[in-house]
C-alpha cells in the first residue's frame, strides 16, 4: 500500500491506462513539456512521447472538439482542462457535441472521452478562477460527472472514466492535489455512479463530494466531540449518474440530511440532491434537508472576504445542529 | 458580395492548382454525378412538398442549387474518409452513401430513418458511412473534422476528413481554432466553405470584411483557394487536388466554393432579402443544366439517355417518399436507448 498524493494517483491511473490501451492519449495546455500546470502529468511525456502526450495552444473550444472528433473514430482522449473555469469557452463542444452525439446518431457514434481538471476555489484567485461547476455539466443527459476527493477514489474512478464509452467530466481540486492517501498497490477500478460512506454515523448524513468531503469529516469530528452528534459523511463521488439508492438509504437511516457543496446555491447540485431526497424520503425525514453552499455571490480576492464566501467547517456544524436540533 | 450576386462569377485564381484541366473525367463518372445531383434535387423537392403538408416538421434546410458541391467533393473521397457537414446536409448524407429511403424516413421522423427518428433533418450522422452528421450549432462541427484527421494521423492511416461549412460558419470562433490547430499539426483535413451568399438572411458583405472565406486560411498559414461551385467537374477537380494535398501529409487545405441556394434559409424563409432577378440569374449556371450540357457536348450523350436518368431518379425519389410515408413511427420503448452507451436511461 503506497501513500500517494492526489496528483500522483491521477497520474498512475492515466499511465496504467495508456500502457494498457494505445488508443488512450492525453491532450491539453502544458501537459507535456511543462509537465502539467499542476504536475499531474509529470514525467508522462518522457514515457509516452509527444504523439500521446500532446501540448495544445490556448484554444479549449478547438481542442475539446478535436478530442470529441478523435473519440468518434475510436480513440480514447483524456483532455486536460487547466481549470474547469476555462471549459466555459469549450462548453458548446462538451454540451452540444460530446453529450449529444451518441443520441443524435441513434447510437451510431460513441464518444469515449474524459475531460479532466481542477474545479472549485483555490485561494485568492478571484472571480473567474474560483468556480465550482458540477451543476452546469450534470444538468445534461449524455454526460457523466465525477467530482472526486481522496487519492484512492480518484485513481479508481479515473480508470473507470477512461474505459467508459460515454463522455465523462472529471473534476479534481487545486488545493488537494498534494493531499496524501493510501492507494492499494494492486490495480483496482471504482465503478462510476457509486457513492461511498467516508464516516459512519447515525444522527445526520452530511452529503458532499470533492474537497468539501474533508470539511464534512472535520465537522463530523466537532459534532461528535462538542455536541454528541453522530454524523455520517457520504461522498457522492459521481454526481451523474447519482447513486440514489445509497443516498436514500442514508436519508432513511439517519432521518436528517445536510448537503454540503462548493458553488452557488441557485440550481446547484445541492438543490437537486435535496429535492430528490424530499420527493423520495419525505416520510423518513425528521427535518427539512438543509444546504451549505457558497454564498450567492461571485468570489472576491481578499482572504477575509473569500473565507466568508466558501463553506466552512463551522457552517457545516451549524447546519447539522439545526437539523438535529441540538 | 450580394451586389455581385447574379453576375458571372469572378473568382480569384490565386493559389488554385494549375493542372486541374488535366484531370480526366469519364463519361461514366459524369453520368453518375449527374444522376446523383438530380436525385438529391428531386428528393428535396419532394421533401419540400411533404413539409408544406406537415408530414415533415421542425426546421428543414434545403440544399437545392448547391448539389454540385457535395457531389463533386464527395467523388474525390474514399469510402473510409470521414465527412462532417452542418444542418443543410440531406445532400451530403446521400452523396456519402446514405440511402434516400433512410434519409426521407428520417425527415418524416420514422423508425427506419438514418438516425431512427431521433436526429431529424439536421442530424443525419451515419457511422456506417463515415458520415459524422448533421450538426446544428453553426461552426461547432468544424473541430470534429480536425479531430477525425488527428485520429487518422495518430493511427498512421491515410484517411482524410472533409468538412463542409457555410459562409455563416466562417464567422465563428470555433472555426478559427479548428483551422489553427489543423495547420499547426498538419492534419489531413480539407475544409470546404460553401459560400451561398447568405447566412440565413444576412449577406456575406454585411457579415465579413473579406468576401472570400478561403482567406480564413491566410491567418493560420493554410493552403487556400477559391473555386466555382456550380460545375460538378470543376468541384471534383479542385477537391481532388485538395484531398491529395491533405492525404500526402502536406497539411490541411481550405477552399471556398461559390454557390447559391435557390430556396430560403429554411422552409419558413420566403427569402425576401434577394435582389430582383438574382435567383433567375444564378439559375443560368444551374448545376444539373451544366452537367447535362457537358454530357451532351463532351461525351456524346443523347437527350434520350438523360431523359431515362430523369425517369429513373423520379422513381427512386418517389420510392423514398412512399417508403417514408408508410414506415412505422419510432418505438416509444426505445426513448431512453441512446442517451448513454453504457447504461439505459439517466
Amino acid at each position: 500500500m503506497a501513500e500517494l498524493q492526489l496528483r500522483e494517483a491521477l497520474r498512475r491511473a492515466m499511465t496504467e491506462e495508456m500502457r494498457r490501451d494505445e488508443n488512450v492519449f492525453l491532450m491539453g495546455e502544458e501537459v507535456a513539456q511543462y509537465d502539467g500546470a499542476y504536475k499531474v502529468s509529470q514525467g508522462m511525456l518522457k514515457e509516452f512521447g509527444e504523439k500521446r502526450i500532446v501540448d495544445t495552444p490556448i484554444a479549449e473550444n478547438g481542442f475539446a472538439g478535436i478530442g470529441i472528433g478523435a473519440a468518434m473514430t475510436g480513440l480514447r482522449p483524456i483532455v486536460e482542462i487547466m481549470t474547469w473555469n476555462f471549459a466555459l469557452v469549450a462548453y458548446d463542444q462538451i454540451i452540444n457535441n460530446a453529450a449529444k452525439i451518441f443520441q443524435m446518431t441513434a447510437g451510431g457514434y460513441r464518444v469515449p472521452i474524459v475531460f479532466r481538471g481542477p474545479n472549485g476555489a483555490a485561494e485568492n484567485l478571484g472571480s473567474q478562477h474560483s468556480q465550482a461547476l458540477e451543476s452546469i455539466f450534470a444538468h445534461f443527459p449524455g454526460l457523466k460527472v465525477v467530482s472526486t476527493s481522496d487519492p484512492a477514489d480518484a485513481y479508481g474512478l479515473l480508470k473507470s472514466a477512461i474505459r467508459d464509452d460515454d463522455p465523462v467530466v472529471f473534476m479534481e481540486a487545486e488545493l488537494t492535489y498534494g493531499h496524501r492517501g493510501e492507494v492499494p498497490d494492486e490495480e483496482f477500478l471504482i465503478p462510476l455512479g457509486l457513492a461511498d460512506v467516508k464516516r459512519p454515523g447515525t444522527d445526520v448524513t452530511l452529503v458532499s463530494w470533492n474537497k468539501q468531503v474533508f470539511n464534512c469529516l472535520l465537522a463530523a469530528e466537532v459534532l461528535q466531540k462538542d455536541h454528541g452528534i453522530s454524523a455520517r459523511v457520504l461522498d457522492l463521488r459521481t454526481i451523474r449518474p447519482l447513486d440514489e439508492a445509497t443516498l436514500f438509504r442514508c436519508a432513511a437511516e439517519t432521518h436528517r440530511v445536510v448537503v454540503v457543496q462548493e458553488g452557488f446555491p441557485f440550481a446547484g447540485v445541492g438543490a437537486e440532491v435535496s429535492a430528490r431526497i424530499q420527493e423520495a424520503c419525505f416520510d423518513a425525514l425528521d427535518a427539512p434537508v438543509l444546504r451549505v453552499t457558497n454564498r450567492d455571490i461571485n468570489q472576491p480576492y481578499a482572504t477575509n472576504l473569500e473565507k466568508l464566501v466558501v463553506p466552512s467547517v463551522a457552517a457545516v456544524v451549524q447546519a447539522a445542529r439545526a437539523v438535529v436540533n441540538r | 458580395m450580394a451586389d455581385g450576386a447574379g453576375a458571372p462569377l469572378e473568382l480569384d485564381p490565386e493559389g488554385r492548382p494549375e493542372d486541374l484541366e488535366q484531370i480526366p473525367i469519364t463519361r461514366e463518372e459524369l453520368t453518375a454525378w449527374y444522376r446523383q445531383m438530380s436525385l438529391i434535387r428531386r428528393f428535396e423537392e419532394l421533401a419540400a412538398k411533404a413539409y408544406t403538408q406537415r408530414k415533415i416538421l421542425g426546421f428543414c434546410h434545403l440544399y437545392i442549387g448547391q448539389e454540385a458541391v457535395a457531389v463533386g467533393a464527395m467523388a474525390a473521397l474514399r469510402d473510409s474518409d470521414v465527412v462532417v457537414a452542418a444542418y443543410r446536409e440531406h445532400g451530403h448524407a446521400i452523396a456519402k452513401g446514405v440511402s434516400p429511403r433512410a434519409a426521407m424516413a428520417e425527415l418524416f421522423g420514422k423508425a427506419p430513418g438514418v438516425t431512427k427518428g431521433v436526429g431529424g433533418s439536421m442530424h443525419m450522422g451515419s457511422a456506417e458511412h463515415n458520415f459524422f452528421g448533421g450538426f446544428g450549432i453553426v461552426g461547432g462541427h468544424v473541430p470534429l473534422a480536425a479531430g477525425a484527421a488527428f485520429a487518422a494521423r495518430y493511427r498512421e492511416e491515410d484517411q482524410v476528413s472533409l468538412c463542409f461549412l457555410g459562409d455563416g460558419a466562417a464567422q465563428q470562433g470555433a472555426v478559427f481554432e479548428a483551422l489553427a490547430l489543423s495547420q499547426l499539426w498538419k492534419l489531413p483535413a480539407v475544409y470546404i466553405v460553401e459560400n451561398n451568399y447568405y447566412a440565413m438572411g444576412t449577406s456575406l458583405d454585411r457579415a465579413s470584411f473579406l468576401h472570400d472565406m478561403s482567406r480564413r486560411g491566410d491567418g493560420v498559414g493554410m493552403r487556400r483557394w477559391q473555386l466555382g461551385g456550380f460545375d460538378v467537374v470543376e468541384v471534383y477537380r479542385n477537391v481532388r487536388r485538395a484531398v491529395e494535398h491533405a492525404r500526402s501529409g502536406a497539411g490541411p487545405v481550405i477552399i471556398e466554393a461559390v454557390t447559391y441556394r435557390y430556396r430560403g434559409h429554411s422552409m419558413s424563409d420566403p427569402a425576401k432579402y434577394r435582389k430582383k432577378g438574382e435567383l433567375e440569374s444564378f439559375k443560368t449556371m444551374d448545376a444539373l443544366k451544366c452537367a447535362a450540357e457537358r454530357l451532351v457536348a463532351e461525351h456524346g450523350v443523347a437527350q434520350k439517355e438523360l431523359d431515362t436518368i430523369k425517369s429513373e431518379i423520379e422513381d427512386e425519389a418517389q420510392d423514398a417518399y412512399a417508403f417514408a410515408e408508410q414506415a412505422e413511427d419510432p418505438d416509444p420503448a426505445a426513448l431512453y436507448d441512446y442517451t448513454y452507451a453504457t447504461q439505459r436511461g439517466t
